[in-house]
C-alpha cells in the first residue's frame, strides 16, 4: 500500500534496485546483440562487396598438397575437411604426448624439490626457474633450430644397434606388421589384461576384509608374460618388425618420429613440467607435516610415505592448477606453426585458410576446436577431481 | 542511476562509430589520397622482391611497383608504408583493406582471381616453379628425386604444383612446410630436406642467403607457370587501372627508352608522339586515370623504367644476376608487353 | 663435601659439525641419497664443463664481424654487432634518446611506489597511470614537435616492452569490471561475463592474434583502418583481460562477507562499495597474481613473431638469417633466452616478496 502522504515519485522505477537491474540488463543484453548485429552487418557488407566467397562448402573441396605427418591415410586428392581431421589429430597427439610426459616429469621434479639431498633439491630449483622464465615459443626454436636440425643427416645417423636411427629427419624405429600369429596372442593378452583386473578386484577385497596382502605385481607380471608368451610358442610371432633402412635420399620402413613432433614435444614438456613441478611442490607442502610423521612413526619407509599417504592427500590441491596447466599446453600447441609441424593451426588455419581464401570460417572452426579441447580437459579433469575429493563421512 | 549512464554512454558510442563509419565508405583512391601514402603489402623478406636493408629500408622489384603507383598519385615515390605479410596473411591482409595494394611475388591463377575477391592487374615477373639441391646430392633432374624430403612454405601455389608433379610422375616424396622462406633455407642448410622448391627467381634469392651458395644447384627443370601479379581487391574498378596503368608505364617507358636519367629531358624534347602521350605532353591521358598530367614522367623519374628496376634489383647489377628471359619486352624475344597509352 | 664442577664441553663429534657433518646429512645419509648424489653430480659434470667452455671460456667477445669468430664457442661478437637492433628494432639511431628517456622516465616516476611509506601513495600512483602512457607515446611516437616514428619502424625489446605493458595496462580495467560482472547477481550481465571470459582463456593467443591481425579489417567498416601494432594491441588485451578477471575474482572471493554488508549498512551503492571498499583490499591482495599474469604476458608477446611485429625475437631470428651472420641462432636464441629470463626472473622474485609480505595481512 503506497502512503498517500508520500505519492511516489517519478524517479521511483529507476530507484527500485529490482527494476533497475532488470533495466540495466536489458539494456546489456541489448548493447551486446547490437554491437554482435554491427560487426555481422559489416562483414556481410564487405564480403558481398569484395566478392569473397562464404560458406562451409570448401570442407568438401580437393586439397591437392602434402602433409609430412598423418595419422590416418591421406593423398593429395582429399578434401579440405580430412586435412581438418589430420590436423586435429596431430594437435591431439602432441598434447596427449607433451601432457603424459610434462606430469611425469613434473611430478619428478616437484619431489625432487623437496628431497633432503641439498644438491637435488638445487638442480630442481634450477631446472624450475631456467625454464618456466622462458617464452615456450623461443624453446620450440631452440630444440628445432639449435639441437634438432644439426643433428647429422641420414647417411651418418646415430644408431642404435641396427634398428633405430636418430638423424636430422627424425628418430627412426622398427615397426611392427602383423603377422599370422596376431590374433591368438591379441586374445592371450586380452585374457591376461582380464585376469589380472579380477585378481585385483579379489585382493582388494580380502585386503579390506583380513588385512592380508599378496604380491599382485609379480603375479600380474608373470600372467603378462606367461600367457602371450605361450601363444608365440604355438601360433608362431604375432609381428613381423621391419626395420628402417638406408635406401636412396631416405630411410625406408619402420615407424619415423618427425623432428618437428619432437622439438615440439621436448619443449611443450620441458616447459610445462616447471608450472607442474611448482604445483606439485606447493601441494605437498599444503600436507600438514603431522601425517609424514604419522606415517613414519607407524612404520612406512619414506617412498611409501610419499606414496600411500602423501601425494593422494596432495592431489586434491593439485588437480586444479594441473587441469589448467594441461589447457596451457594444449593451448601451447599451437606454436608448432612456428617449425612446421603439421597441426590445426599451422595446415588448417594456415594452408587450408591460405589455399581458400576463407579467413571467418577457417579461423572459427579452428577456435571452437580449442574451445572444446579446453573444456572436454577441464569436463575429465573435474570428474579425476571429483573423485579425488575429500569425502568427509 | 550510475549503470544506466554507463550503458548508454556505450550504446551512443556505438552509435557514433556506426555514424562515422557510413561517412567513411568510400573508393580507394579518395582514402589513399585523404591518408596521403599508399599501404603496400609485401613479403616478409625476399631478397630481389622486397626485404628490409640494414636500417629498415625495403628494396626490391614488388617494392618499386608501389612506389610507381605512389609516384604516379603524389609525385613522390616515397609516400609508401610498407605491410610485411607472410603468405598465409597476404590475401585476408588485402581483403580486410589492410593494405592497398598487394605486391608481394603473388601468382595469379583463376581462383585467386575469381573466389577470394581479388584482382591481378598485370604481370611483373614471368616465373615458373624449380628445384634447388645440394651439388652433394648428385641430383641432375627433378626425375630423380623419388623418395626425397621436400621444403616448401606454407600456403603458396608451390604447393599444389609440387604435389601434382610428384603424383604425374609417379614419384614419392614428403613435404615439410615452413611459414617463411627463412625457415625453408636454413632447413634445407641443415640438411632436414634434400630439396628446397619454390618460384626459380626465389630459389636464386634464397641460394644468396646460404652460408655456401656455391654447393648448390638449381634443377633444370621448370615444373609450372607463375605469373607474379600485383593484385587489389575487387569492386573497384578506378583504383585497379591506376594500378595497371602504373605498371604498364614502366614497361611503356622501357619500350620507348625513356629512362631515369634521360626522362625530364625527353618530356622537354620528344617529337615521337608515342613518347608524348605517355609522358603527358600530348593529350590528357592522365586524367583519365584520376592522375597528374605528368604521372609517368614522376614514375620513370623517381622509380626508372622496368628494364632498369629488373636490372637493379634482381638482374645484372644485382647479386642474383638473373637473366631477363621471358621477362624481356615482346620486342625482344620476352613476354613483357603492355597495351599503349593513347 | 663434594664439589661438584663441571667438566668442560667435550667438543661435538667430528661427524656432526662443520662440512662433513653437513655433507652427511644433506648428500650421503643413506644408500639411496649418496646414489642420487652421485647421479647429480654426474648431471652437473655432464653440462656444466661443456656450457661453461661454449659460452665463456672459448668464447669470442672481441671484433665485430663474422670473421672474428674462431668457431670453437659462442660467438658473442654477433650480438654485440646487432645490440641496437635487438634493443630498438628499426627505430632511427638518431632518435633512440626517446626511447632510453621513456624507460628512464618509467623507472623514475615509478619509483616513489615500491617506497613503503610513501606519502599519497595512490594519488601519486593514479597521476602517474594517467600522466605517463600519455608522455610515453609523445616520446615514442613523436608529433608536436617531435619527429614522427611511424610504429612499423618499432622493434626489438622496446616493442617487446610496450606490447606488454600496453596489454596489462589495458586489460586491468577491463579484467576488473568483469570480474566484477562475473560475480554480480544479475544473471544476464554474469552469463555475458562468463561467456566473455572463458571463450579468451579457451582459445590460444595465436588464433586471436591472427584474427585481430587479418580478420577485425574484415569485421569494421570499409576504409576504417587500424595500425597494425594497435590491432595486436587490441587483441593482446582481451585475451589477457579475461586472465586479469579469473585472478581478480580470487581477491573478490577472499572479502569477507562482512566488509560487503558493513558498506551497505553504511547506505554506499554498489559502484561506491565496491570503489571504496572492496576493490581497495581486493587488489591488495590479487597483486602477486596480477604480477604472475603480466609475467605470462611478457612471455606471451614472442607470440607476435606470428602476425610478422619485430619484436625481440623476431628481430634476433631475422638477424640469424642474415648472409653476414649465418649460423649463429644459437648464439641468439640464447640471448634472447637470458633477456626473456632476467625480467621474468626478476618479476617473480618480485611477487614472491610481495606475497610473504601480503600474507600477513589478511589471511589467517
Amino acid at each position: 500500500m503506497q502512503n498517500p502522504a508520500n505519492p511516489p515519485r517519478a524517479g521511483s522505477l529507476l530507484s527500485d534496485p529490482k527494476a533497475r537491474a532488470w533495466l540495466f540488463q536489458v539494456i546489456a543484453v541489448i548493447a551486446v546483440v547490437a554491437f554482435g548485429w554491427y560487426l555481422f552487418q559489416n562483414t556481410q557488407h564487405n564480403l558481398q562487396q569484395r566478392g569473397i566467397l562464404s560458406g562451409f562448402q570448401f570442407l568438401s573441396n580437393s586439397a591437392g598438397f602434402g602433409i609430412s605427418q598423418h595419422l590416418i591415410d591421406y593423398a593429395e586428392s582429399d578434401s579440405y575437411g580430412r586435412v581438418f581431421v589430420i590436423g586435429l589429430l596431430n594437435t591431439l597427439l602432441v598434447s596427449v604426448i607433451g601432457i603424459v610426459l610434462a606430469t611425469l616429469l613434473g611430478f619428478v621434479l616437484g619431489i625432487a624439490r623437496l628431497s633432503p639431498n641439498w644438491l637435488v633439491r638445487k638442480l630442481a630449483t634450477v631446472y624450475i626457474e631456467t625454464f618456466r622464465n622462458i617464452p615456450p615459443l623461443l624453446q620450440i626454436f631452440f630444440w628445432y633450430f639449435a639441437v634438432l636440425l644439426p643433428l647429422p643427416g641420414p647417411r651418418q645417423s646415430l644408431g642404435l644397434g641396427d634398428a633405430f636411427f636418430l638423424n636430422n629427419r627424425g628418430l627412426y624405429m622398427p615397426a611392427p606388421t602383423l603377422d599370422g600369429g596376431f590374433w591368438p596372442f591379441l586374445v592371450a593378452v586380452v585374457l591376461a589384461l582380464s585376469a589380472i583386473g579380477v585378481l585385483a578386484r579379489a585382493v582388494r577385497r580380502r585386503r579390506e576384509a583380513t588385512g592380508q596382502g599378496f604380491p599382485l605385481l609379480l603375479t600380474a607380471l608373470a600372467l603378462l608374460v606367461l600367457l602371450p608368451g605361450l601363444s608365440v610358442l604355438l601360433f608362431g610371432k604375432p609381428f613381423v618388425w621391419s626395420v628402417p633402412q638406408l635406401q636412396g635420399f631416405n630411410f625406408r620402413g619402420g615407424w619415423v618420429v618427425i623432428p618437428e613432433l619432437i622439438a615440439l614435444t621436448l619443449a611443450l614438456t620441458v616447459y610445462t613440467a616447471a608450472f607442474i613441478a611448482e604445483n606439485v611442490r606447493a601441494g605437498i607442502q599444503a600436507i600438514n607435516h603431522g601425517q609424514t610423521e604419522a606415517a613414519r612413526s607407524l612404520g612406512l619407509p619414506p617412498g611409501k610415505t610419499l606414496r600411500l599417504v602423501i601425494v593422494p592427500q596432495a592431489l586434491r590441491v593439485i588437480i586444479p592448477p594441473l587441469t589448467s596447466q594441461y589447457l596451457n599446453l594444449a593451448k601451447n600447441s599451437s606454436l608448432a606453426a612456428g617449425i612446421g609441424y603439421p597441426d590445426m593451426v599451422s595446415l588448417f588455419a594456415g594452408t587450408v585458410l591460405n589455399q581458400t581464401g576463407q579467413a571467418i570460417e577457417v579461423i572459427a572452426i579452428t577456435m571452437s576446436v580449442y574451445l572444446a579441447i579446453s573444456i572436454s580437459i577441464s569436463i575429465l579433469m573435474n570428474v579425476y577431481n571429483k573423485r579425488v575429493a575429500l569425502i568427509e563421512r | 542511476m550510475k549503470m544506466a549512464k554507463t550503458t548508454l554512454a556505450v550504446l551512443g558510442t556505438a552509435v557514433l562509430l556506426g555514424a562515422s563509419a557510413m561517412a567513411q565508405a568510400g573508393a580507394t583512391l579518395d582514402s589513399v589520397k585523404k591518408k596521403g601514402y599508399l599501404q603496400c603489402g609485401i613479403s616478409d623478406g625476399l631478397p630481389g622482391f622486397s626485404y628490409a636493408d640494414e636500417k629498415g629500408n625495403y628494396l626490391g622489384i614488388d617494392v618499386d611497383v608501389c612506389r610507381a603507383v605512389a609516384a604516379a598519385l603524389f609525385g613522390d615515390a616515397s609516400k609508401v608504408k610498407y605491410s610485411p605479410l607472410t603468405a598465409k596473411e597476404r590475401f585476408t591482409a588485402l581483403q580486410s583493406g589492410e593494405v592497398d595494394v598487394l605486391s608481394r611475388n603473388s601468382t595469379w591463377t583463376s581462383s585467386r582471381d575469381a573466389a577470394m575477391g581479388l584482382n591481378f592487374v598485370g604481370v611483373t615477373y614471368y616465373d615458373g616453379q624449380g628445384f634447388l639441391v645440394n651439388k652433394k646430392l648428385g641430383v641432375k633432374s627433378a626425375k630423380e628425386l623419388d623418395g626425397a624430403t621436400v621444403c616448401i612454405q606454407a600456403g603458396t601455389t608451390t604447393e599444389l604444383n609440387l604435389a601434382d608433379y610428384f603424383r604425374a610422375n609417379g614419384l614419392k616424396y614428403t613435404p615439410i612446410t615452413y611459414d617463411t622462406s627463412d625457415e625453408s633455407a636454413k632447413s634445407l642448410e641443415s640438411g632436414r630436406c634434400d630439396v628446397l622448391t619454390s618460384d626459380q627467381s626465389q630459389l636464386y634469392a634464397q641460394r644468396i642467403k646460404l652460408a655456401a651458395p656455391d654447393e648448390y644447384v638449381v634443377l633444370p627443370e621448370v615444373i609450372s607457370k607463375e605469373p607474379l601479379a600485383p593484385a587489389v581487391r575487387q569492386g573497384d574498378e578506378e583504383w585497379f587501372d591506376i594500378v595497371r596503368w602504373s605498371l604498364f608505364a614502366l614497361i611503356n617507358a622501357e619500350e620507348l627508352g625513356v629512362t631515369s636519367k634521360n626522362v625530364e629531358e625527353t618530356a622537354k624534347t620528344t617529337k615521337n608522339p608515342d613518347i608524348g602521350r605517355l609522358l603527358g605532353t600530348e593529350g590528357e591521358f592522365g586524367k583519365d586515370l584520376k592522375l597528374p598530367k605528368d604521372w609517368v614522367v614522376q614514375i620513370v623519374k623517381q622509380v626508372g623504367n622496368y628494364g632498369e628496376v629488373f636490372d637493379r634489383n634482381v638482374g645484372a647489377g644485382s647479386p642474383l644476376k638473373i637473366e631477363r628471359g621471358l621477362n624481356a619486352l615482346w620486342n625482344k624475344g620476352g613476354l613483357q608487353y603492355a597495351p599503349p597509352v593513347r | 663435601m663434594l664439589t661438584h664442577t663441571f667438566k668442560p664441553d667435550q667438543p661435538p663429534p667430528r661427524t656432526s659439525v662443520g662440512i662433513v657433518a653437513w655433507l652427511r646429512a644433506n648428500l650421503f645419509s643413506g644408500w639411496f641419497n649418496t646414489l642420487l648424489t652421485l647421479f647429480a653430480l654426474y648431471l652437473v659434470w655432464l653440462l656444466l664443463p661443456p656450457l661453461l667452455n661454449w659460452a665463456v671460456l672459448d668464447a669470442d667477445w672481441q671484433g665485430s664481424t663474422r670473421a672474428d669468430c674462431s668457431g670453437e664457442g659462442a660467438c658473442w661478437v654477433f650480438i654485440k654487432a646487432r645490440f641496437g637492433q635487438f634493443m630498438y628494432g628499426f627505430y632511427p639511431p638518431e632518435l633512440r634518446w626517446r626511447v632510453d628517456l621513456t624507460v628512464l622516465l618509467a623507472i623514475v616516476g615509478a619509483a616513489p611506489l615500491f617506497v613503503r611509506r610513501m606519502p599519497r601513495k595512490a594519488a601519486y600512483g593514479l597521476a602517474f597511470l594517467l600522466v605517463y602512457p600519455l608522455l610515453a607515446f609523445w616520446l615514442l611516437h613523436g608529433g608536436l614537435g617531435l619527429t614522427p616514428v611511424p610504429t612499423s619502424r618499432w622493434g626489438g625489446l622496446m616493442l617487446t616492452l610496450v606490447i606488454a605493458a600496453v596489454g596489462i595496462a589495458g586489460a586491468l580495467p577491463l579484467g576488473v569490471l568483469l570480474a566484477l560482472g562475473r560475480r554480480s547477481k544479475m544473471p544476464a550481465i554474469k552469463v555475458l561475463c562468463v561467456t566473455f571470459i572463458e571463450f579468451w582463456r579457451g582459445v590460444p593467443l595465436i588464433t586471436v592474434l591472427f584474427m585481430s591481425s587479418v580478420m577485425l579489417p574484415l569485421f569494421l567498416p570499409e576504409q576504417v583502418t587500424i595500425d597494425k601494432l594497435l590491432r595486436a594491441l587490441i587483441g593482446v588485451i582481451l585475451f589477457q583481460s579475461a586472465y586479469v578477471a579469473e585472478v581478480v575474482r580470487g581477491g573478490l572471493q577472499a572479502i569477507p562477507k562482512g566488509q560487503y554488508e558493513a558498506a551497505a549498512a553504511m547506505g554506499l551503492g554498489y559502484w561506491r562499495t565496491m570503489g571504496l571498499v572492496i576493490l581497495p583490499q581486493a587488489m591488495k591482495l590479487v597483486i602477486p597474481g596480477l604480477v604472475n599474469t603480466f609475467i605470462a604476458l611478457f612471455k606471451d608477446t614472442s607470440l607476435v613473431i606470428i602476425i610478422g611485429l619485430f619484436d625481440l625475437l623476431n628481430s634476433i631470428k631475422q638477424a640469424t638469417s642474415d648472409p653476414a651472420w649465418l649460423g649463429m641462432a644459437t648464439e641468439g636464441y640464447v640471448f634472447a633466452a637470458l633477456v626473456f629470463w632476467i625480467f621474468c626472473f626478476g618479476m617473480s622474485r618480485y611477487s614472491q616478496r610481495l606475497e610473504r609480505r601480503l600474507d600477513t595481512g589478511h589471511k589467517r
